[in-house]
């Protein structure tokens, strides 16, 4: 089956199987975001703990779909120790391997498609595969938009 | 079985394609069913045929296009037994219909601290409307539980039931397939003062339906869950409530007068019906009804009678516990629709591993999520069958389960 091991890849199961920083962070000092994908029972908590302009810490909460539990996951080992600015644009770069652009003019824009190219996607390249399931990007991006919401109120306050 | 499902299945253009080099194995008609081609020739025989608007035209085509739409009307009122076709409004589905009673019927009857009782398995279109009258009037909400059986829990009704205007209620659960004893239910709302309203959405497609026999004052459903094309439902209700009821929608086609001042709504059913209505579409109900007449439906129930029993032989066979099967056990109390916990495996995977194998099931939360918080599950995967169904299809099931359960390392 290509297309399923395609969508399935290894590091992908492994994240599943054994998802990296389960549990919660004491809210405050650290923010709380949630999301839903509501069409299919995926539930995502982030906790971010920054301190000055760094993500110091990271846990993950909720349950749904192997799609979108090893994207959280991957995720949160991608950016414990960034910057926010780092990780956001490890947000822009995933979403851009995932299809989306968040702008029109991004898809066309030479230095934005340069810079999205430029970010390590390390073990998130597993998701590539996701790209060509559409139904399932959503559940890819769950994490990474909620990680976007907690990010948001970390800088609102700071 | 009952049914002759490799003659029924050639009825169906969708069912005759080759997807990757196999026939579907279709699953999913809780969601939306199949359409038999005479379905699908009907409304375009109406498009290149005698395509004009109804009730407003006094040349050929147009008589021929009012009595084809009204022709359907008929067969919809014969198809659930109703005293009269002035009690068919065709709305654009069962959900529509809902509103239809929660608007008009509700806003006319309800008043703050009033009673409605609604269930745990409720789809959403039967309980956000009424949430909405909540906002809007304070009156009150109550559920009657549902039991890990997945049967209504009556132990309470009588109790739940007292001082109620309303109570609404599914025939057939579209997530545990269960058939809720809405005659029963009925008798003791109606001696408790309350009206029963009853979302038919799984039951009218897959049972005989009576509306009288069933108890029930207002009945909604679907076409598309019935072999009929989406964009068009129906509401049934009394004639004397109907009557009753301030209009819903308002514009062309419900007034019998319109001044400056103000308007004077049309006599039932077209009081109900504003704007020019999904005409195609209601001609394409008349010919579902039609098919499924010819069948019979209580060959069809029988059929699936037969299958939900295979299913759960199948299933529980092959899979024992490493397989969860909601709602009841007895094939007799239930429709064909499974809901199912599958290992550890998320619905989405199930579902994704399946369309692999040419299986379509559906994952999510089948817009009852006040029923997956009962039941403590975020989604589950639901294989449902109708009378393009059989044996071969849930063996095919049975099949791409195991394989999923082989990829995963289950």
């Amino acid at each position: 089956m290509p297309g399923l091991e395609d969508l399935y890849r290894e590091i992908v199961l492994d994240h599943y199987r054994s998802p990296r920083n389960r549990g919660e962070l004491p809210v405050p000092p650290s923010h709380r975001a949630e999301g839903f994908n509501p069409l299919c029972g995926d539930e995502i908590v982030v906790y971010v703990q920054v301190d000055g302009d760094t993500i110091t810490d990271v846990k993950i909460g909720g349950q749904g779909c192997s799609i979108s539990q090893s994207s959280a996951s991957m995720m949160s080992a991608a950016i414990k120790g960034k910057t926010i600015q780092e990780a956001r644009a490890l947000t822009r770069a995933f979403k851009s391997m995932m299809s989306i652009h968040e702008t029109a003019l991004e898809g066309d824009d030479a230095e934005m498609a340069a810079a999205n190219l430029a970010v390590k996607l390390g073990d998130l390249e597993a998701l590539r595969g996701v790209a060509r399931v559409p139904v399932r990007i959503k559940c890819a991006t769950l994490s990474w938009n909620t990680l976007a919401q907690g990010l948001d109120e970390a800088e609102a306050e700071a | 079985m009952t049914l002759d499902v490799s003659a029924i299945k050639k009825d169906f253009p969708l069912l005759e394609r080759d997807f990757n080099g196999k026939p579907l194995v279709y699953l999913d008609s809780a969601a939306t069913s199949q359409k038999p081609r005479a379905v699908i020739d009907a409304m375009s025989d109406y498009y290149e045929n005698y395509n004009a608007n109804t009730h407003r035209g006094v040349f050929g085509i147009a008589e021929q296009a009012t009595n084809a739409m009204e022709g359907a009307r008929e067969k919809v009122r014969s198809f659930i037994n109703a005293p009269s076709i002035n009690e068919i409004i065709f709305t654009r589905n069962a959900t529509e219909s809902i509103n239809l009673v929660a608007h008009s019927w509700g806003r006319a009857n309800l008043r703050a601290g009033d009673v409605v009782v609604l269930t745990e398995l409720e789809h959403h279109s039967n309980i956000v409307p009424w949430q909405q009258i909540r906002e809007e009037r304070g009156i009150e909400l109550r559920y009657i539980p549902v039991t890990d059986s997945g049967h209504l829990d009556l132990d309470d009704l009588a109790a739940t039931v007292d001082g109620a205007k309303l109570v609404s209620i599914s025939a057939m659960s579209n997530v545990l397939g269960t058939v809720t004893p809405v005659r029963h239910i009925a008798d003791i709302a109606h001696a408790a003062g309350a009206l029963v309203c009853v979302d038919a959405c799984q039951f009218v497609p897959h049972l005989p339906c009576d509306v009288i026999a069933l108890g029930a004052d207002f009945v909604a459903f679907s076409a598309h869950k019935m072999c009929g094309p989406t964009g068009v439902g129906v509401l049934w209700g009394h004639e004397a409530l109907l009557d009753a009821m301030p209009a819903f929608l308002g514009g062309g086609g419900m007034i019998r007068d319109v001044t400056l001042q103000g308007f004077k709504p049309a006599e039932l059913p077209w009081k109900f019906e504003a704007g020019t209505p999904a005409i195609a579409e209601i001609i394409g109900l008349g010919a579902a009804v039609d098919y499924l007449s010819a069948i019979g439906m209580p060959a069809v129930r029988q059929h699936e009678v037969e299958l939900a029993a295979y299913t759960l032989r199948t299933l529980k066979g092959r899979f024992g516990d490493g397989i969860k099967i909601y709602g009841p056990s007895e094939a007799s109390e239930r429709g064909a629709v499974f809901s199912f916990g599958f290992g550890d495996l998320h619905p989405h995977d199930i579902s994704q591993v399946l369309d692999e194998h040419g299986v379509c099931v559906r994952a999510g939360h089948h817009c009852a999520k006040p029923l997956m918080r009962k039941l403590g599950i975020g989604a589950t995967a639901r294989a449902s069958l109708y009378l393009y169904n059989d044996e071969s299809d849930v063996d095919a099931l049975a099949d791409a389960l195991a394989a999923a359960a082989d990829f995963f390392g289950l």
